[in-house]
């Protein structure tokens, strides 16, 4: 299974090592923990649950995420379908690839000519590194990329862009700092669909979720790309810092309200940070993680699998 | 968006009438409401669980007093006790007694470094200072160039370096050895974001910490960081003694939990917080405004600080006078607009509202800045008379306004009806004003489907405000 997910030759080491290798700091305390809880438990008792419910609350999946995890465990409990402390690790990673598997893997099946694929988010989350590793893997599978440097607020945003143009020797259309976002992107379709190329991913500035203006801004972007391209954007993607806290549902719900999101990428899980608050989003909204940042290298951007990446959290 | 706090506790102490005494059932109640608004505003459980314990002590055994509610009781005992972790206003920074005084600005990937950098170098240079930049950020692609327009908006030097040197240490030295031969008191060195756990990138933070004994090093978070913050603010911390933070993207609507977990690991104060991303919209730190928000009751006393900061005081009396005559002109209008224009965007101000009561309704509304740009140009095209006494305005008048504003006849009259009903409006409100007096409008204010204040009344321009 997880080698179907790529196309290209499979990257050495396998997917399920680099999912563990990027949670491993995740995992040694998220496991630790809950190893710890479990320490000389013979039965499972309400504070056993407690002790559990500050673990995942530790790991950002929010109060009501949580209470949904326990309460099925509780159910469990009560219908006698567990009992052994020992199972509970198990039941709980279940839950979670449960939710996440729920709102599907986002990938994008109808294809656009050129493919339009725009990357929104808050200030700060790592929308343009995200954009050089997804531009670098999509070439890497074959195809033929053009980046769009919609960024036109951020100081140096569209320098920060053209170095991961040259790094990955993908063109880069922009204009002068200040622009209109819109112009960019009127410039990089007609230029995709001058040259054939099959996907144009779109950069964007940060932007705080409850801005009306520059989220309005959001909107006019896409009237653009549906004008000059069939269906397009045909991928909206919200790029999520992992450290992100419940503010990362709220974000995601306007986010998708404005710009019709269609994945998460989940960015520096590299860090300590669980991004649990993706799994709140999944189980809210629906919005399946689509990729995962997992370092600063080229490299370092991988599509997602609910099972390996929860497998990975809780493998000793 | 979340009930704030006051709604649950009100709902939790319902029954509590007649009762004298906080008693531990009630509290316990009290306690569950307070321990999730906290989680959810992403204090750290760990801070919170300290939290609950302290509240409880405080709140067990409390006489009800008459004048307060049990509601208001039990959130003061908790304001006071977030107050008192967050610690008094401490936003002095310090000085070498030998300039220049180095500044490390340091932090996550993401978090604001840059323009938070910006931000403080146009901070100091407005309180007399003489601040000299500097990115020693040679990873992230065009993050020097970053500085480098950041530093060319605001008009501060920065200290460039030669072609080619890419080593973060020599780039700093020079840029001390730049400001000391230019006079500048302040060198504010922009680092590279990194991960706490990024053993080689903090050795090097920590070999430029040795090397320029710097006079402050300041942490930038982000105010939606998560349960996390703790780990990268102790670690921070640990490795390099953090002297302060920084708390940003604070415009947004993040309830800011994470300023308490990150004092509360490093004991050090929070002096500034980031408001927006233009450079002036950087404001000291103040404890009980992010409290406030923490438990979701908004900002008001930064908004009526705000407030009180861009309208002129006469100008408000005058036309409080005006309104009160019925002389309320189509100049005297203009002049309302943009003194509305001046405070900022409309969202940023209703981001500091309380989400609950009649302001609910106004979250999302805003002022189109071009329609307020047509509004100007129409009203500047009519001639002194017709601003004094718009009911001269006839179809030839109206057709000459639109060809000097470039505006459609549509337009004016359209304008013209908007102010007619403000107009109206204010009449009615200072028909009541003088009839019941100011103690009619207040309880008007504040009563069941009552309207909101005036200033915030959404149909006060209709028009404007849209969805």
């Amino acid at each position: 299974m997880i080698t179907t997910l790529f196309s290209a030759p499979p990257p050495k080491p396998s997917l399920f090592e680099r999912f563990k290798k990027a949670v491993e700091k995740t995992r040694d305390t998220f496991v630790e923990q809950i190893d710890d809880i479990f320490q000389g438990r013979k039965v499972i008792d309400e504070e056993l649950l407690e002790e559990l419910e500050m673990t995942l609350i530790s790991g950002d999946l929010g109060v009501r995420t949580t209470d949904e995890i326990l309460d099925q465990i509780r159910r469990q409990l009560s219908r006698k379908e567990l009992s052994d402390p020992s199972q509970l690790k198990e039941s709980i990673a279940r839950h979670m690839i449960e939710i996440l598997q729920k709102a599907g893997d986002g990938k994008v099946r109808a294809v656009g000519s050129p493919q339009v694929v725009l990357v929104v988010g808050v200030n700060g989350t790592g929308k343009t590194t995200t954009i050089g590793k997804l531009a670098n893997r999509l070439k890497s599978e074959g195809k033929k990329v053009l980046l769009a440097a919609g960024d036109t607020f951020r100081a140096a945003a569209t320098e920060q862009l053209e170095v991961w143009g040259e790094r990955t020797g993908i063109e880069v259309i922009k204009q002068k700092a200040g622009a209109d976002p819109s112009a960019v992107l009127y410039d990089a379709l007609q230029a995709a669909k001058a040259r054939g190329v099959d996907v144009v991913v779109v950069d964007t500035a940060g932007r705080l979720h409850n801005k009306a203006g520059l989220m309005s801004e959001l909107e006019k972007i896409r009237r653009t790309a549906g004008r000059l391209v069939d269906g397009a954007p045909h991928e909206t993607l919200l790029v999520l810092d992992a450290v992100t806290g419940q503010n990362g549902l709220e974000q995601a719900r306007q986010f998708t309200e404005t710009a019709g999101v269609t994945g998460l990428v989940l960015t520096k899980l590299d860090g300590t940070a669980k991004g649990g608050i993706a799994v709140a989003i999944a189980r809210e909204l629906n919005l399946p993680i689509r990729y995962v940042g997992v370092g600063e290298k080229i490299g370092d951007l991988e599509e997602f699998d609910a099972e390996s990446f929860v497998r990975a959290l809780f493998q000793a | 968006m979340f009930e704030n706090l006051s709604d649950k506790l009100q709902r939790v102490f319902k029954n509590l009438r007649g009762e004298g005494k906080l008693t531990e059932a009630n509290v316990q109640d009290a306690l569950k409401e307070i321990r999730l608004a906290l989680l959810e505003a992403d204090v750290n459980f760990k801070v919170v669980k300290q939290l609950i314990e302290n509240i409880r002590t405080k709140a067990l055994g409390q006489e009800v007093l008459t004048a307060f509610s049990p509601t208001e009781q039990v959130v003061k005992i908790v304001k006071d006790e977030l107050i008192r972790i967050l610690g008094s206003t401490e936003s002095k920074l310090r000085f070498a007694n030998t300039p220049p005084s180095v500044y490390m600005i340091v932090g996550l990937q993401g978090s604001g470094k840059t323009t938070s950098t910006g931000k403080l170098a146009n901070w100091l240079a407005k309180n007399g200072h003489r601040p000299q930049l500097v990115s020693v950020d040679v990873y992230r692609p065009a993050a020097r160039e970053q500085l480098r327009v950041v530093a060319g908006q605001i008009g501060a030097p920065i200290y460039v370096g030669e072609p080619g040197e890419a080593r973060p240490l020599e780039l700093a030295k020079a840029a001390k050895r730049e400001a000391v031969q230019t006079g500048r008191d302040v060198v504010l060195v922009d680092t590279a974001g990194r991960l706490h756990i990024d053993e080689e990138l903090m050795v090097e933070l920590e070999q430029l910490k040795k090397e320029l004994q710097p006079t402050e090093i300041l942490f930038v978070a982000d105010a939606m960081t998560g349960q996390d913050a703790v780990k990268s603010a102790e670690a921070f911390h640990n490795r390099l003694g953090v002297t302060g933070v920084i708390l940003t993207k604070m415009d947004g609507d993040a309830r800011g939990g994470a300023a308490l977990s990150i004092r509360q690991v490093t004991g050090r104060p929070l002096k500034f917080v980031g408001v927006g991303e233009k450079p002036d919209q950087f404001e000291l730190f103040y404890p009980d405004r992010v409290v406030s928000r923490i438990l979701g009751m908004g900002d008001v006393l930064s908004l009526i600080e705000k407030v009180e900061e861009t309208i002129d005081k006469k100008d408000a009396l005058e036309m409080q006078e005006k309104i009160l005559e019925n002389e309320f002109t189509l100049e005297d209008f203009l002049k309302q607009l943009r003194s509305l224009k001046k405070l900022g965007s409309l969202e940023s101000l209703l981001g500091m509202l309380p989400n609950v009561g009649p302001f609910k309704e106004l979250q999302g509304a805003q002022i189109d800045p071009k329609e307020m740009g047509r509004v100007e140009s129409i009203i500047s095209s009519m001639t002194a008379k017709e601003r004094k006494n718009h009911e001269i305005i006839n179809g030839s008048r109206r057709r000459r306004i639109a060809r000097g504003s470039g505006c459609s006849v549509q337009e004016v009259n359209q304008l013209l009806k908007q102010y007619r009903e403000a107009r109206k409006m204010m009449r009615a409100m200072t028909g009541g004003l003088k009839k019941g007096g100011l103690k009619r409008k207040q309880k008007g204010a504040k009563g069941r489907g009552g309207r909101a204040p005036i200033a915030y009344d959404p149909q006060g321009f209709p028009g404007f405000f849209g969805r």
